[in-house]
């Protein structure tokens, strides 16, 4: 381990990647993610690498896929109505079973929005983004720490199942500085010869990456594969945190990413008022940590889903809880983060 | 110990860099740390603040509207964030930008000149490094040895006149501190 360097989220994971072994990157700039393409820019060169800003976020996403074919570790990076411009490119990488990792720094929306935090891709990001029978893993950071130990896990989880991986971060958390350490090694890269151009030898045993299949039999047999590989990764790689579920509390929180801090900060004041409140935080939203939450709930009166959008985690919650108890949602739009304030009398309302 | 510090000015008088230079020494120092700062598409002129968090326990909420120590470094800061400052919390502003000064009960208020201690060292845009001077000398919330030796680290080698003309405005702040106090 490395020494304590502070730094913002968009550096630090920039960093961690390129630790990981990244050597390309490719990007179109746009506000909160800017300091992840400026600060590759300033690195790549360093490290023998190429950091590409494209003319577009089609092109930078097609450049991954490009690079990601060739057996490199590829990334790209954006914040919302870029990563909306990229889902054809994913749903590509995601037919053509290649490993590549993609990062949302969100921001407000719909349309243009604004450069503000918020959670509001949410089912974009869950439901595999692009057109087409597909999911990508989905991970949440909620630290900066997090954020730069995402990854390298989404590298390695990227070539386990040869499926693109978001990484789904805010604003608030790009643009944050915390203490952050980073692995002197991150360990190799796996073996791209299962996946990758070039390391098969003779015509018969050629690989062709492809996504276009005529036939309807054949995009059958490639779907349902895919769905196969999607079981594997609901059954091994569902993660989540619980904090305060095992004091008996009476409200179960559910809450992701920059959310859940703000949620544990309330938690732990509404503690020394002697008022107990639960916390689920899901750190992949796509396997979704259902049981986890179904189980918390189970000692539950109620659980409230607060997160920075109208409402949209909340459905999966509904999902999870069914008929245990009852649920509710706190949502926000625009790109104003709950202050813990607001969270404490919120949850004071419930509790009385 | 948990200190929450706004730090807030017009945007080039380095309200962000006193919130970095104070979280950066709470980290050398072991703690934990959180640095957000207001990222709107502020520009030279415009207002800029910073949230610090500095505490023994991890920190959960980088965001909070319950301030213990205001930097502010113009007036428009101090009328802003001065309703948020916590009963036994403490105000250090710019009594040379703030005509208006400041009242409220059960805080401490200081009012510091800090663009004539600026100008006083050489340059109006160490004024900011009289303010971390008093900032540290008034929360005790980092060694201020530790901030000197970081600035010495960051930039003995790159700028030795700018650092001794750092270290002198960050002695101004302090002393200022402990002198008014007597």
């Amino acid at each position: 381990m490395g020494e304590k360097i502070l730094m913002k989220g968009n550096e630090a994971v920039a960093e961690a990647a390129i630790r990981a072994g990244c050597r390309h990157y490719f990007a179109y700039p746009i506000t909160p993610q800017n300091e992840l393409i400026e600060y590759m820019a300033k690195r790549m060169p360093q490290v023998g690498g190429t950091c590409l800003q494209a003319e577009s976020e089609v092109a930078a996403i097609n450049m991954v896929l490009g690079a990601a074919a060739c057996g490199v570790r590829a990334m790209t990076s954006s914040s919302s109505p870029g990563i909306s411009l990229k889902q054809e490119g994913i749903s590509y990488i995601a037919a053509c079973r290649l490993p590549a990792v993609i990062i949302n720094v969100q921001r407000g929306g719909p349309g243009l929005g604004n450069i503000a935090p918020m959670q509001c891709d949410y089912f974009q990001a869950t439901r595999g983004g692009g057109h087409g029978d597909y999911y990508t893993p989905v991970l949440a950071p909620s630290s900066v720490q997090e954020f730069a130990d995402m990854a390298p896990e989404a590298f390695d989880l990227a070539e386990k199942y040869l499926t693109p991986v978001l990484i789904f971060a805010d604003g608030l958390l790009g643009q944050m500085m915390e203490p952050v350490t980073f692995e002197d090694d991150y360990g190799p890269q796996s073996d791209k010869s299962g996946w990758s151009l070039g390391c098969r030898k003779g015509r018969k045993n050629n690989h062709i990456i492809n996504s276009l299949f005529i036939d309807p039999y054949v995009l059958k047999e490639k779907t349902e594969e895919l769905f196969k590989v999607y079981d594997t990764i609901v059954k091994n790689e569902i993660r989540y945190e619980y904090y305060n579920v095992d004091a008996n509390p009476k409200i179960l929180v559910v809450a992701f990413g920059t959310v859940a801090r703000v949620v544990k900060t309330a938690i732990d004041e509404l503690k020394d008022q002697g008022l107990e409140v639960g916390l689920v935080r899901p750190i992949t939203l796509w396997p979704f940590p259902y049981k986890a939450v179904k189980e918390a709930a189970k000692k539950v009166e109620k659980v409230i889903t607060v997160e920075l959008n109208m409402g949209q985690m909340e459905q999966d919650v509904r999902l999870a809880v069914g008929d245990t108890c009852p649920t509710q949602v706190i949502g926000k739009a625009g790109g104003v983060v709950f202050t813990p304030m607001e969270v404490i009398s919120m949850l004071k309302e419930n509790l009385a | 110990m948990k200190q929450r510090i706004l730090c807030a000015g017009f945007g080039g008088q380095g309200a962000l860099l006193i919130g970095k230079l104070v979280v950066t020494a709470g980290m050398i120092e072991g703690k934990h740390v959180t640095w957000l700062p207001s990222y709107g598409p502020e520009m030279r002129g415009g207002t800029a603040n910073v949230m610090a968090v500095i505490s023994d326990k991890p920190v959960g909420s980088p965001i909070f509207t319950r301030i213990d120590t205001l930097v502010a470094l113009n007036q428009p800061s101090l009328d802003k964030f001065l309703p948020q400052v916590v009963e036994g919390g403490m105000v250090l502003f710019n009594s040379d930008l703030c005509d208006k000064g400041a009242s409220k009960n059960g805080i401490c208020i200081v009012g510091i000149p800090l663009n004539k201690f600026g100008e006083q060292v050489g340059d109006i845009k160490a004024s900011n490094m009289v303010a971390l001077g008093a900032l540290i000398e008034l929360t005790g919330c980092v060694e201020n040895k530790t901030v000197q030796d970081d600035l010495k680290h960051m930039l003995e080698k790159k700028n030795p006149t700018l650092l001794a003309r750092n270290l002198e405005a960050l002695e101004i702040g302090r002393k200022f501190v402990v002198e008014s106090a007597q």
